[in-house]
């Protein structure tokens, strides 16, 4: 069996302050797209800036990140540089304030173009004016010679990917691409991303904490909770049966799927309490939320049960058959 | 281009502007004068040791210190309105040439001073940022307070009396060495010997100034997301600090540095004085002493004529380097 693209397991990143990401792992195939779903402060960015190799210098990673067979936490930062950008690239969250404000955007593309392709600047500002036209920004050969603060947010967003896209990756992290942008654009870009995917025959992780878009998207959904694994399946099973209480909270919480699936009348469900209120507590970190706590579950964290068909829970309530389709 | 067309329109508009400042200025200045105690007259009376009313008055009427100050004041602004400065009897010269002798050396000394105080700044801004809260950090922290808080004359006695007196290695004061009838790359060298002290004491300070803002800059900068889009690129550390970072850092530095090359003619004062650099300070300092309104004056004018073209500089400068600023 060949290895997949790329296989985390067992990844921890560390703060003096305490450990966002646990014991975390998820595979992608060569053009697959995975979907990592999570609320704010579940450690998806730090899991995407760890495949990076961008945290912060007081994070300390462990574990296994093998992109093509290659543990990239084991490489020295060189070599990692060199994949950076041009095998592995990045899309963020906030478009406003990705672009340098004093380099022009085509600059900006055509830099990563020098610095793996050892393009000329000629050369460099020409395949760029290409690739604004590949991420379908209105007149490439103006926007070119633009400053970022004459660009919309979703132009910004364009931008970034086509410096992202600029090598051809063989894959790319998409850190919440639509959080920051109407509900119009968000669409398109998501659209985008799927497309370049299909062309440019890209694995795609896309970073959420939308349910409501892993459906139409995403292959496969890992949910994330406090730095674990919640659940990962199919988003066709995960959005018709979910099995982990957190998913469930997720989904009753999800505007259109709630609405959609369930024809449900009334407010949307909310999960109560916080993210934060099981931190240090040795336990499954989702207890103090939970309204289906056994009593394992306040003395380790539940381990990740296999259901079949690639599904994976991190909950007892997984090993009720009954459990598994009564929501 | 159209951003040229835009610059010149700049330049139009500020030197247009500078005719009502400067007005304002000449009022301001004039009257302060005229508030001071004592004039031209009671100086060289008080000087000379024994001087007749009739003397003076024969001094006033000369000086035209005898009419209505409103009088004085648009006779000034007449002389002013046909380029002349007009003329100081105790240099026996006219204003604009005592000020044109006298406005180079301190040119020099200040445009040399603030060139140097950028480049030790930013480089060790720089140096700081780099290595936060680490030793070099700690160490230029603190010599850089002590730039910061130690009064630019004393710090220029006490290079005087170290390289001057003590080991001897630099003039103590001047502008070149008078009789020595240097030549050709004799006299640079001697010039840039002579430079070296007064120069140095007063950049220190804003070596300081610029070495924190430019710390603080780049550790803002730095924790911007467009250096973690420039750092995806997997370009080399060094590119992302000269490419995305100092070019950013450095818009707040060049700011402040403008508005001081406007203003540094005050501390050239202080400075010139500790040295006996013939410059436009000492100039100013001794016209006080010696009620030599019309030089006075002068530099003044001269030096509001400073601030209002260095802030264009500013603003010229800035907007070339953040396109984000619009020209207007
Ligand atoms: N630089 C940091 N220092 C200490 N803790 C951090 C740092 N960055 C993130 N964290 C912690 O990691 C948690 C997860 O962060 P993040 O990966 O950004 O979450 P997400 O992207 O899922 O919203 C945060 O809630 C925060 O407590
Ligand atoms: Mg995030």
């Amino acid at each position: 069996m060949a290895s997949p693209l790329l296989d985390v397991r067992g990844l921890s990143v560390r703060f003096p302050t305490g450990s966002p990401v646990i014991d975390f792992g998820f595979h992608i195939e060569q053009g697959e797209t995975v979907a990592v779903v999570g609320e704010s402060g579940s450690g998806k960015s730090l899991t995407a800036l760890a495949i990076m190799g961008l945290l912060p210098r007081r994070a300390a990673a462990t574990g296994t990140i093998a992109f093509r067979g290659v543990d990239l936490l084991a490489l020295p930062e060189k070599e990692r540089r060199a994949i950076r950008g041009r095998q592995v690239a990045m899309v963020f969250q906030e478009p406003m304030t990705s672009l340098n404000p004093v380099m022009t955007v085509g600059r900006q593309i055509g830099e990563v173009l020098r610095r793996h392709e050892g393009l000329s600047s000629a050369a460099a500002r020409a395949r760029a004016i290409e690739l604004l036209d590949l991420v379908r920004v209105a007149d490439p050969h103006l926007r070119v010679d633009d400053y970022p603060h004459r660009l919309s947010g979703g132009m910004r967003q364009r931008v970034v990917i086509a410096i992202a896209v600029a090598c051809r990756p063989s894959l790319l992290v998409a850190d919440e691409p639509t959080t920051a942008l109407d509900v119009t654009i968000q669409a398109q870009i998501l659209d985008l991303l799927d497309r370049l995917r299909r062309d440019l025959a890209m694995a795609l992780i896309l970073i959420t904490h939308d349910l409501g878009i892993v459906g139409q998207w995403a292959d496969r959904v890992v949910v994330m909770y406090a730095g674990r694994k919640a659940e990962e399946a199919s988003p066709h099973e995960l959005l018709a049966h979910p099995v982990h209480p957190y998913t469930r909270g997720l989904l009753a919480a999800s505007p259109r799927l709630s609405a959609g699936a369930n024809y449900r009348q009334g407010p949307l469900e909310e999960i109560p309490g916080t993210i934060a209120s099981a931190a240090g507590e040795p336990g499954c970190p989702f207890v103090p939320r939970c309204d289906l706590v056994q009593p394992s579950c306040r003395v380790a964290p539940p381990p990740l049960v296999e259901l079949g068909g690639g599904r994976l829970v991190a909950c007892p309530i997984a090993a009720v058959p009954e459990a598994v389709h009564a929501s | 281009m159209n951003r040229r067309r835009q610059m010149l329109k700049v330049v139009r508009r500020t030197l247009l502007q500078a005719v009502p400042t400067v007005l304002a200025i000449l009022i301001l200045n004039f009257a302060l004068l005229k508030l001071a105690p004592g004039d031209a007259a009671d100086v060289m009376a008080a000087e000379s040791g024994a001087a007749t009313e009739e003397t003076m008055a024969m001094l006033r009427r000369q000086f035209g210190l005898d009419l209505p100050v409103l009088h004085q004041f648009l006779a000034y602004v007449g002389q002013i309105a046909s380029f002349s400065l007009g003329f100081s009897p105790r240099y026996n010269l006219p204003v604009a040439d005592l000020i044109g002798q006298r406005l180079p050396v301190t040119l020099l000394l200040m445009v040399s001073a603030l060139t140097i105080a950028l480049v030790i700044g930013i480089a060790l801004g720089t140096a700081m940022a780099l290595n936060v809260s680490r030793w070099p950090d700690r160490i230029l922290s603190v010599v850089s307070l002590v730039f910061y808080s130690v009064p630019g004359f004393w710090i220029g006695l006490m290079l005087i009396v170290m390289f001057s007196v003590k080991f001897g290695w630099l003039p103590s004061g001047g502008s070149e060495s008078i009789g020595a009838g240097l030549t050709g790359v004799d006299a640079v060298i001697d010039r840039l010997r002579h430079l070296i002290l007064p120069a140095s004491s007063l950049a220190l300070f804003f070596i300081a100034i610029y070495a924190r803002l430019m710390r603080a800059a780049i550790l803002e900068v730095t924790a911007q997301d467009f250096v973690r889009t420039a750092r995806a690129k997997g370009i080399s550390e060094a590119s992302v600090v000269l490419r995305h970072i100092l070019r950013n850092a450095l818009l707040p530095v060049t700011t402040l540095a403008g508005m001081h090359l406007g203003g540094i003619l005050g501390g050239a004062v202080v400075v010139e004085t500790v040295f006996s650099w013939p410059g436009l300070g000492r100039l100013a300092f001794e016209s006080v002493l010696r009620r030599d309104f019309n030089v006075l004056l002068g530099v003044l004018l001269l030096s509001s004529l400073l601030v209002i073209i260095a802030n264009m500089i500013v603003d010229l400068v800035q907007a070339w380097l953040d396109p984000r600023i619009e020209l207007r």
